[in-house]
């Protein structure tokens, strides 16, 4: 046994465990960490399988940004599970015959599983000895698979525009600072010298 | 310019790529423009204008973008061009409506202009990964236009549920393309025909297949997979839900006939059946619940559940003439929902919108106008001769019968039948009954809808040569 | 198999040795914090433990490990243990990669500025773990505060990071200094003034967008908006005391000292020597990278003592509004006119 199944072996069952913590656990937010924990590891096993890059990008996006909004949501909103799960068990029976029914045409379809032949060897030659992974990808991905690339960008252009137009209020009233004209302001628009005769006021 | 474009391949989706710059570039004079709502309005219909054009003249024969993600055809184009016309006609619809309900912005246009775009897509991709982001482009912004009128509850609903539901599908969908991904080791559809033809299919890629049926099904909300749409038609803004029955519906027909002809039609037979259980399921359904409808809205989101099923009857037939009937029916189609829309728009009196089938009661003898082109869509709806509905049928149940698919073709007629009425219940209330209030007359570019719809649907029986001719071309150039 | 325990010893040496020297340099960028800090204002700093107060930082650390660990009440014991843990751990753990000198990383990763991205985004989990896990209504307060600045900042540092990556053409820390070995200096014709070639001159705007960044992803004044002792008490770390509390200090200092490293190694030319001449250049690279390190740490140190602090709306105004726009412009100026003159790597 090479190091490299040991640590394969560690990641994914750490993985696993952690997946079903992440729906048996009572606590919502423990729910989102062990989330976090299955990312971890799944980074682990880019990493295993050479893609370093791919692992890296994993914890920064949705370990560093995704899963801290999570977390965030979560923690505000107060959910109670087990007020949630209250009916699970009388729909158990019934959910628990389509899970076997699907069990059973799944096992149908892993008998016959029979992957093309091609599968494999379509997919994207490995670059050359001394090309990085990251690099591999980029070449990739913005020669080959541009248009896709492009439509992906659309596709969060539009989710943004959704975010802002379903959300965005300007109330009125509301006095917001103006940084610029904070900075343009200066001491002949800003104050005034008056000559305060004594015991006067002005 | 050009010869960046054939740098990236891009010369033949010119009207993809000038829609979306287009709408980047309205968004931008969006936002840094106060009160900029009816200029983008205005300036959207004239870019899908020009899309249109682009789109006709753009070339002949069958073409290839980007390395072969997308292909456009004669289908391609033909669809396309219906497509850009529905959204016009939605934005065009949705104008005078904003207006009045206070909820007018400028992002509506460009929404509508970026899913148009995501539609396009969806007609040209000729691959798995195009496919789905066109889809997703699409519905992304569909979601969003469910919801705009963010201060009504019904209207956030809508947009909730078909986003919840819509992710569900997608997943679906997703699941089945990458079985069918590792089954046939290709994404783009000729190479999966190629790999088919090469060998037996296993169990697991029909397993894909289906996954992949019930997520175009859902998109052309057809039953099973059709929940989301009377509830999202009803919540929607009336002249969004217009948009919804209209373009999207077009783009996911196409879609739908592109997906089961380019890659699969060497597996007819075990996509048939799931096809034929679908429309048999999606005409019954729509005639038999549209029944006990009271909201016009809801209504219509079940005729038109039952519309898809009749023109999935075409693509069922999996023969030229069943895409040519299918053509033929989503373009009638389309002109018949967007004239009953518009129909549906004018429903409008001092304190509102009304939107209940009772308020129609005796509309003939209160706007003759309004009621005698209502009327003749529901004839048409119905697929009563001589208007354009029954020969959208007509061709439809030919092309079954030719394939041999004859019980469908039976079902198809008793449904209709069923169907027919509750259309006719609604003429009926308009022409017999006691007189409600009377409605605000309806505004010019509304007016204009109908006409001209109308006028198609009645004077379709005597030019039905052209549409008959273009889509004969358009199927064509899928065999 | 000798060749395998041979190779684990060694990096357990190297990590251990980096270790010791790593918390011994804190301990008296910690003094020198509080010492710059009192010069400004005018007082003697710590003055009493060992000469000059040089041993303030051990005493403290003294004082921390022997107090009595409180663990509230209501807290949530799991979380709240983890987190002082996590933000320790995580701080530690980039240091990995940073070399101090050619060949002196632990680990020479060629994504090695991804996994320091990586990393620092992580540091936030601490924050929102103890603010959560507290049970208490300030710390939950500046957990959200903290939680929201941090992860505004990172997009900013991110595309700053992207800048310098397009003028190396490469993600490994080594490479990224190696490539400061020539630039605008060698353009111009005088290559011993080795500083000219760094990347804080062609990128400065982007250098001071970092370092602005870098002040607010490790909540340091003026971005200090997490602890803000005016009106959330003391943050996050209310209810912590004792050794979870030295954690989190010694977590945020050491944070701190890996962003100085990184503005070093990406901005500064890591271990190269500012002027190549005689008998500049025979000093060893680990001792530059030492004096620029502390150099950044004295700017740190000076703006805590000078600016005061922003306020929350500010701060995101600052971090969306200002520096996300500047830096994505700059990524875009940077990739077009290095594709223009051809100068891509």
């Amino acid at each position: 046994m090479t190091v490299a199944s040991l640590f394969f072996y560690l990641f994914s069952v750490v993985a696993c465990a952690a997946a079903v913590m992440v729906i048996s656990s009572r606590n919502p937010v423990h729910s989102v960490l062990f989330l976090i924990l299955v990312f971890f590891n799944a980074a682990g096993l880019f990493i295993l399988a050479g893609a370093e890059f791919l692992a890296l990008i994993l914890v920064v996006v949705y370990v560093g940004a995704v899963a801290v909004l999570f977390l965030f949501v979560v923690m505000m909103l107060d959910v109670d599970f087990t007020e949630l799960r209250r009916g699970m068990l009388s729909y158990l029976p019934i959910g628990g015959a389509i899970g076997l029914i699907l069990l059973v045409e799944l096992i149908l379809v892993l008998g016959t599983w029979n992957f093309s032949s091609e599968a494999g060897k379509i997919a994207e030659p490995i670059a050359p000895g001394g090309v990085t992974n990251t690099e591999a990808l980029g070449l990739i991905l913005y020669t080959k698979y541009f248009f896709y690339f492009q439509v992906a960008g659309l596709v969060l252009l539009v989710a943004m525009i959704g975010a802002i137009v379903l959300t965005l209020r300007h109330k009125a009233g509301v006095k917001r600072q103006n940084i610029a004209d904070q900075v343009a302001r200066n001491p002949a628009t800003a104050i005034e010298v008056r000559q305060v005769k004594p015991g006067q006021g002005i | 310019m050009m010869s960046l474009l054939d740098h990236i391949q891009g010369t033949a989706a010119l009207p993809e790529i000038f829609l979306v710059v287009a709408a980047m570039a309205l968004l931008m004079f969006g936002v840094f423009r106060e009160k900029s709502a009816d200029i983008v309005n205005i300036a959207a219909i004239v870019v899908l204008g020009i899309a249109v054009a682009m789109v006709i003249w753009g070339g002949e024969g069958r073409q290839e973008a980007f390395g072969g993600s997308l292909v456009i055809d004669t289908f391609a184009r033909f669809m396309k061009v219906l497509t850009l016309f529905g959204s016009a006609v939605a934005i065009v619809l949705s104008v005078n409506f904003m207006k009045t309900e206070k909820i007018e912005r400028f992002e509506y246009p460009i929404l509508v202009l970026l899913a148009t775009a995501g539609m396009m897509i969806m007609i040209s991709a000729n691959d798995l990964v195009a496919l789905y982001m066109g889809l997703e482009l699409q519905s992304l912004a569909l979601y969003v236009v469910a919801a705009i009128d963010r201060d009504k509850a019904k209207s956030s609903e809508a947009g909730l549920k078909y986003f919840v539901l819509g992710a569900l599908s997608s997943g679906m969908l997703l699941y089945g393309a990458s079985l069918i991904y590792g089954f046939t080791g290709h994404v783009a559809f000729p190479e999966i025909a190629r790999a088919l033809a090469a060998g037996e299919p296993g169990l697991g890629l029909i397993f894909g297949l289906v996954f992949l049926i019930a997520g175009l099904a859902f998109k052309v909300s057809a039953v099973p997979f059709h929940m989301w749409t009377p509830d999202v038609y009803e919540g929607a803004p009336t002249p969004v839900a217009a948009f919804f029955a209209a373009a999207p519906k077009i783009a996911a027909m196409a879609l739908f006939v592109r997906a089961m002809l380019a890659p699969f039609s060497g597996v007819l037979p075990d996509w048939q059946q799931i096809l034929v259980f679908i429309s048999i399921a999606s005409m019954v359904l729509g005639a038999f619940a549209a029944i006990g409808q009271t909201n016009i809205k809801r209504l219509v989101a079940y005729s038109s559940i039952g519309h898809m099923g009749y023109a999935l009857i075409g693509l069922a037939a999996g023969s030229p003439e069943g895409v040519r009937s299918v053509v033929i029916y989503m373009t009638i189609y389309l002109i018949m929902t967007l004239g009953t829309f518009a129909c549906i728009l004018a429903m409008r009196r001092k304190d509102g919108q009304v939107e209940t089938i009772s308020d129609l009661a005796g509309l003939a003898r209160t706007n003759g106008l309004h009621a005698f082109f209502l009327a003749v869509f529901m004839f048409s709806l119905a697929g009563i001769p001589p208007l354009a509905g029954f020969f959208a049928k007509y061709f439809i149940f030919m092309a079954a019968i030719k394939a041999n698919l004859v019980t469908l073709a039976v079902i198809g007629v008793l449904a209709s039948v069923v169907g027919a009425v509750y259309y006719i219940r609604i003429v009926k209330l308009m022409y017999f009954d006691e007189p409600a209030e009377r409605f605000e007359p309806m505004v010019t570019e509304v007016k204009a809808v109908v006409v001209l719809a109308g006028l198609f649907v009645l004077l379709f029986a005597l030019f039905p040569q052209p549409l008959n001719s273009l889509a004969e071309a358009a199927a064509a150039s899928l065999f | 198999m000798n060749e395998i325990i041979f190779t684990v010893g060694l990096i357990v040496i190297q990590s251990v040795a980096l270790l010791v020297a790593l918390l011994i340099v804190t301990a008296f960028l910690l003094y020198a914090d509080r010492k710059v800090w009192a010069a400004v204002q005018m007082r003697r700093g710590p003055n009493v433990v060992g000469p000059w107060g040089l041993l303030q930082s051990f005493a403290d650390l003294l004082k921390f490990v022997f107090k009595e660990v409180i663990i509230p009440d209501g807290a949530n014991k799991g979380v709240f243990i983890i987190a002082p843990l996590v933000t320790a751990l995580l701080s530690l753990a980039a240091w990995a990669v940073i070399p101090l000198d050619e060949g002196w990383a632990i680990a020479d990763l060629n994504v090695g500025i991804l996994y320091l991205l990586a990393i620092s985004s992580l540091g936030v989990y601490g924050v929102i773990m103890g603010g959560w896990a507290s049970n208490s209504k300030y710390p939950f307060l500046s957990a959200l505060r903290a939680a929201a600045q941090m992860v505004s900042y990172e997009v900013s540092i991110g595309f700053v990071i992207i800048t310098v990556l397009l003028c190396v053409g490469s993600l490994n820390l080594t490479a990224i200094v190696k490539s400061q070995e020539t630039g605008l200096a060698t353009l111009i014709g005088l290559p011993w003034l080795a500083f000219l070639n760094w990347y804080w001159l062609p990128l400065l705007p982007m250098f001071i967008i970092f370092f602005v960044s870098a002040l607010a992803e490790t909540n340091r004044p003026p971005f200090d908006l997490g602890e803000a002792e005016s009106e959330l008490v003391a943050g996050f770390m209310v209810e912590y005391s004792s050794t979870p509390y030295l954690l989190f200090m010694l977590g945020e200092y050491i944070a701190i000292i890996l962003m100085c490293a990184m503005t070093t190694i990406l901005f500064l030319g890591g271990w190269l020597p500012p002027i190549d001449i005689w008998p500049l250049n025979l000093v060893p690279g680990v001792i530059w990278f030492l004096a620029k390190l502390c150099f950044v740490f004295f700017m740190f140190a000076m703006v805590k003592a000078i600016v005061p602090r922003y306020r929350y709306d500010q701060l995101m105004r600052l971090g969306w509004k200002v520096f996300l726009p500047i830096s994505l412009f700059w990524v875009a100026l940077t990739a077009g006119v290095l594709v223009t003159f051809g100068w891509l790597p």
